[in-house]
């Protein structure tokens, strides 16, 4: 699976916003990208829209991928994008995951989400999105 | 001059965010960073932490910042977690024990994965301590799991090495005697709260005592990291170790083994650069399937690779 060699990995911050505490589908999500040869930094549950902007920017990555079962997408989602502007990181890949509704698909793409992976998704579709969408 | 560097001589976080992951790629860029950079490094106190998996190193890690920050010093950590040699991918979590000091605007933090660097994780390690020394931070802890070669090799960057211990896992002693303690300057009994963390405090004197007495003994605190408790008492030692180190001319001492070391892993590096250079992939492959047959001895087989670059005698 990994093509990249020492240098220049793929680093991925998945994160979990907002106060829902499952977090077995980022844990999955995380593991099937480190399988896939990437750099998964894992910053655990309840992160506020600000420490996740601010460990995607001091861990320099290149991915975000944000994982939602609560249903707070819509009011959460859009402070994330917000503050990842704020601090100059408007070129991350962004992806996202959890119970999102169908309606809520062109709402998220507009904010710049070029995925959004729910329930039943193969972890391996994930891991090729990321090579794919990554400018390397 | 670069316009990155010149952003991060500035105090601009995500440039040196950004120098980092450039000099951590290993790449020929990433080297000129270093060279720019590294005329304004040589301020900061580096510690190094290091203790088995699940020992609550990172949890320390933590609070000793908090406590650092409520000395109003700055403090950068490079927490350093294995890739997987199969798939060359990591999971770093060590931020998640990080929470209270990740915001904190004198508190940087990065993840970085060991990567099986060619010629070891250390000089890999050097360059970015280097690197967010010269951003301007009080301390910078490094942060890594004390299992082998390369951990006592980083202890060679850190100017203060703290061993963390955990009582109730009899192992410790054992891994001791194998040879980690003698890079400890300080030695922590975290998770103190748990039963047996006064024997383990009594073993561990009890193994000092066998050192010479000419030496400095390390201090042993007792620490519960969850808490905070004990991180002033080991912020305190960090300091003392410090000023131990200044006194004794010992730090100059250990400036020149850690130059000294840098120089010769980096020259190895490049030496080894050159020889990928020199031989295509294939004579590398024929000489490894030779070797592996029994047919060359690995001797003669890598005397055969260095003399596609050194000049015969």
């Amino acid at each position: 699976m990994s093509t990249a060699t020492a240098t220049g990995k793929i680093r991925v911050l998945i994160a979990k916003p907002g106060l829902d505490g499952h977090d077995r589908g980022a844990k999955v999500v995380a593991r099937a990208l480190r399988d896939g040869g990437c750099e998964v930094i894992y910053t655990g549950i309840r992160q506020t829209p600000e420490m996740i902007a601010e460990a995607a920017l001091q861990e320099d990555v290149d991915v975000v991928g944000l994982s939602i079962l609560s249903g707070a997408h819509l009011e959460l989602f859009p402070r994330v994008v917000e503050e990842l502007k704020k601090r100059g990181l408007d070129d991350v890949l962004l992806f996202c995951g959890g119970i999102i509704p169908e309606e809520d698909t062109e709402a998220l793409q507009k904010l710049g989400f070029k995925a959004i992976f729910r329930p039943g998704t193969n972890t391996q579709d994930i891991v090729k999105f990321v090579y794919d969408n990554v400018k390397k | 001059m670069d316009e990155l560097v010149q952003r991060f001589l500035a105090g601009d976080r995500r440039a040196l965010a950004r120098v980092i992951t450039r000099v951590e790629n290993r790449t020929l860029e990433g080297r000129d960073y270093v060279r720019a950079l590294f005329p304004h490094s040589g301020r900061a106190h580096i510690v190094g932490i290091t203790g088995g998996a699940g020992s609550g190193k990172s949890t320390l890690t933590g609070a000793l910042a908090t406590e650092l920050r409520r000395r109003e010093k700055t403090v950068a950590i490079i927490a350093v977690d294995p890739s997987s040699p199969f798939t060359h991918g990591a999971l770093l979590g060590d931020r998640i024990r990080m929470q209270d000091v990740t915001m904190d605007p004198g508190v940087y933090m990065r993840s970085m994965a060991g990567r099986g660097a060619l010629g070891g994780l250390a000089p890999a390690i050097a360059d970015v301590v280097a690197v967010v020394d010269a951003f301007g931070f009080d301390y910078v802890i490094i942060e890594t799991i004390g299992a082998g070669q390369d951990e006592v090799e980083i202890a060679g960057t850190a100017m203060t090495t703290v061993l963390v211990n955990n009582p109730g896992t009899g192992d410790d002693i054992q891994a001791l005697k194998a040879g980690i303690i003698e890079i400890a300057d300080i030695l922590v009994v975290n998770k103190a709260d748990h039963p047996g963390a006064d024997v383990l405090v009594s073993q561990l004197q009890a193994l000092l005592a066998l050192s010479p007495g000419d030496q400095r003994r390390p201090p042993i605190l007792k620490t519960i990291a969850t808490r905070g408790e004990g991180l002033a008492a080991l912020a305190d030692a960090i300091d003392e170790h410090r000023a131990y180190l200044e006194a004794s001319g010992q730090l100059a001492a250990h400036r020149a083994e850690d130059a000294r070391h840098q120089l010769m892993a980096i020259t190895q590096q490049l030496i080894l650069e050159e020889i990928r250079k020199a031989a295509p992939e294939v004579v590398i492959a024929t000489l490894t399937e030779r070797i592996a047959s029994r047919e060359l001895d690995p001797h003669t087989a890598a005397e055969e690779l260095a003399a596609r670059v050194l000049p015969r005698p």
